[in-house]
Parts: structure tokens; C-alpha cells; sequence
């Protein structure tokens, strides 16, 4: 019976190391990128002015497209904190 | 709130309880009844605002919800005119739908996460979930649906050139098979991502607001005035839901947004050659 609660726990621990590197990862990742964009979008609005606003949409645009893969990683990992399938494997097995 | 309680509840049985879908059937064919139930709601509601705006419209004295609706279509019209170079009559009702269905699913994020679930759970339904888009099943269906557009466009527009294509675009005829893999590759990825990006987006605000919603967990009004660390949980929880309702504003107003924008770049990439 200790030999389940420790294997669970050791998944567990692993879990938890793998969503931080995930969602750690991700972020690191959409801040550098928003950095670079948002740098850009500055400088091509300081030498243009009156494309600001044009600029500005097409900016939004491509936030939302760098933001996508960190969300599916965030998604990801928050789905293997709450619904662990490899904590619910060894159940089932230890179980059946 | 004073609900029932069959057993104090933990805050992982809370947090999962929040996340669970109201499903019928098993395995494959298990219908989240909340998500269909809600985002067909949302539907039948935006539809019938559209159409009271539609059926009272007056040319010379557009009143309030009359001129919200023209600047909506004028926003949309806008987007697509600049982005697609074609001529369809499917591509720009189509965006403003994506983009109003889609805004208001992702609205519903913003009420309060226990009052629902809570008046649901009065009349004996015992999980909710309202907000659609925290569902892969809505937003894989949305996306899919785009995607069969997207393949429909193509061969349509481009009939059997458009299987070439894929033979001989990006390397060449004699690599044939890396073409097919990177063509299938690009394809594929445009509605899982759309899928994703929307659905990661909304389940980690939803998150975030049921996390914020455990400061206050098993307190009830007269704990509240009892001691000081209620009252600090309390108003800590108004002051960080609060931000974060305010970010999450930007953030269901951006994804849908994008999610219109992606449609139309998409379509309009199935209109031209690559």
C-alpha cells in the first residue's frame, strides 16, 4: 500500500516540475517576443506617425499569434495539475 | 453565499468542481449539456439583437443600439476589405458572426464564478459551466468549421490545381513528399491553433477567477465582521478580481478579434495561390 502512495507522489512531484517549466518556458518565450513587437512597433510609429493606428492593429494581430502556443502550454499544464493522467493510470492499475 | 454543504468543501474539490462540464453519455459521445445549452443562448441572443436592429432601422436618424450595430459592421467591413482581395459574400457575415458569437461566449467569463453554478445548483443541477469557449468542444467545432471552409475555398477556387500544389509548393516537384508533409503540416495547424489559442486564453482567465474565488471559501457574512482575517481575504479578493476582470476585458476582446482576423487572413489565403 506505501508503495502506491509513494509512486503517486513521486508522479506528482514530476508533474509539478514539468507545469513550471511549461508555463515558465511559455512566458519567457511571449515576453521576449511582445518586447521585440512592441519595440517595433514604436520605432515604425515614431518614423510614421500617421500609420500608428494602422500599425497598432496589425500589432494586436500578431500579439494574439505569439500569445497562442504559451496559452496551449498553459492550458496543458493547468489540465495536468487538476486531471492528472499519469497520477490516474497507476491508480487504475494499482486498483484493478 | 450560504449554500448547501453535504461536506466542507476542499479547495481541490472546489477547483474541480468549477471545471467540470454538465455531461451526458460516455467516451466519444458525451455531450457537455452546459456548453450547448449556453452558447446556443448566446446565439439566439446576439441573433435577436441584430435582428431588432435590423427590422427598426431608420436611414436619416440611426438612434443608440442602431449606430453600436453600424459601427460593428463598419469594423468588420473594414477588416476584411483590407485584408481579403476577393469578391465573397460568405467571408464578412461570417467574421462579424465569429466575432460577436465568439466576444460574447467569452463574455460570460465575466460573471461572478459562483452565481450560476449556485442558482443552477438551487434547482438540482449539480455542475455548470458557463462560459463555452472554456470547452475544446465548442472552439475545436468553431475551428473545424473554418477549416472545411478553408478546404471548400480552396478547391473551389483553385480546383485540381490546388492538389498540385501541395505536390510542388514550397520545394519543388522532385521532393514531393516533403512538400505533402510540410502542405499537410501548415494546414493542420490552423485549427488546432485557432482552437487552442482561444481555449488556453479563457481556461487559464476562468482559472485565475476560481483561484481568487478560494480566498473567501468557507466564509460566510457573520465570519466576515467576526475577525480581521476574513476581512483582509475579502478585500484583497474584491482588489485582484477586480484587476484581473479589468485585464480579462482586454483579453476576450483581443481573442476574438483574433479569432475574426485569422478566419478572414485564412480565407482569404484558400482565395489565392500560395
Amino acid at each position: 500500500m506505501e508503495g502506491i502512495i509513494d509512486q503517486v507522489a513521486n508522479i506528482q512531484g514530476m508533474t509539478a516540475i514539468a507545469v513550471s517549466i511549461l508555463i515558465g518556458m511559455g512566458a519567457m518565450g511571449t515576453a521576449i517576443g511582445f518586447g521585440i513587437l512592441g519595440g517595433k512597433f514604436l520605432e515604425g510609429a515614431a518614423r510614421q506617425p500617421d500609420l500608428a493606428p494602422m500599425l497598432q492593429v496589425k500589432m494586436f494581430i500578431v500579439a494574439g499569434l505569439l500569445d497562442a502556443v504559451s496559452m496551449i502550454g498553459v492550458g496543458i499544464a493547468l489540465f495536468f495539475t487538476f486531471a492528472n493522467p499519469f497520477a490516474e493510470a497507476v491508480k487504475t492499475l494499482a486498483a484493478g | 453565499m450560504a449554500v448547501e454543504h453535504e461536506a466542507p468543501e476542499t479547495v481541490t474539490g472546489y477547483i474541480v468542481h468549477h471545471l467540470t462540464n454538465l455531461r451526458v453519455g460516455e467516451g466519444f459521445w458525451t455531450l457537455n449539456l452546459d456548453t450547448l445549452f449556453w452558447s446556443i443562448t448566446l446565439a439566439v441572443i446576439i441573433s435577436w439583437f441584430f435582428y431588432k436592429a435590423a427590422c427598426n432601422a431608420s436611414e436619416d436618424t440611426p438612434r443608440g443600439w442602431q449606430s453600436f450595430v453600424e459601427m460593428l459592421l463598419e469594423f468588420v467591413n473594414d477588416q476584411v476589405t483590407s485584408t481579403f482581395h476577393g469578391s465573397s459574400r460568405l467571408i464578412a457575415p461570417l467574421a462579424l458572426t465569429i466575432f460577436c458569437w465568439v466576444f460574447a461566449m467569452n463574455f460570460m467569463d465575466l460573471i461572478p464564478v459562483d452565481l450560476i453554478p449556485a442558482i443552477a445548483g438551487g434547482i438540482g443541477i449539480k455542475y455548470m459551466k458557463v462560459v463555452p469557449s472554456t470547452d475544446m468542444n465548442a472552439t475545436f467545432a468553431m475551428s473545424i468549421t473554418v477549416f472545411i471552409l478553408i478546404l471548400f475555398y480552396n478547391i473551389k477556387i483553385k480546383g485540381v490545381h490546388f492538389f498540385t500544389e501541395i505536390c510542388t509548393v514550397p520545394f519543388g516537384k522532385a521532393l514531393f513528399p516533403v512538400n505533402i508533409i510540410f502542405r499537410l503540416i501548415e494546414e493542420f495547424a490552423k485549427p488546432v491553433s485557432l482552437a487552442l489559442r482561444l481555449f488556453g486564453n479563457l481556461y487559464a482567465g476562468e482559472l485565475i477567477f476560481i483561484l481568487l474565488a478560494l480566498f473567501t471559501l468557507d466564509h460566510t457574512i457573520t465570519s466576515l465582521v467576526s475577525s480581521v482575517g476574513p476581512v483582509v481575504m475579502f478585500v484583497s479578493q474584491v482588489l485582484l478580481a477586480l484587476a484581473w476582470a479589468i485585464f480579462h476585458i482586454l483579453i476576450i476582446t483581443l481573442q476574438a478579434f483574433i479569432f475574426m482576423m485569422l478566419t478572414i487572413v485564412y480565407l482569404s489565403m484558400a482565395h489565392e495561390s500560395h
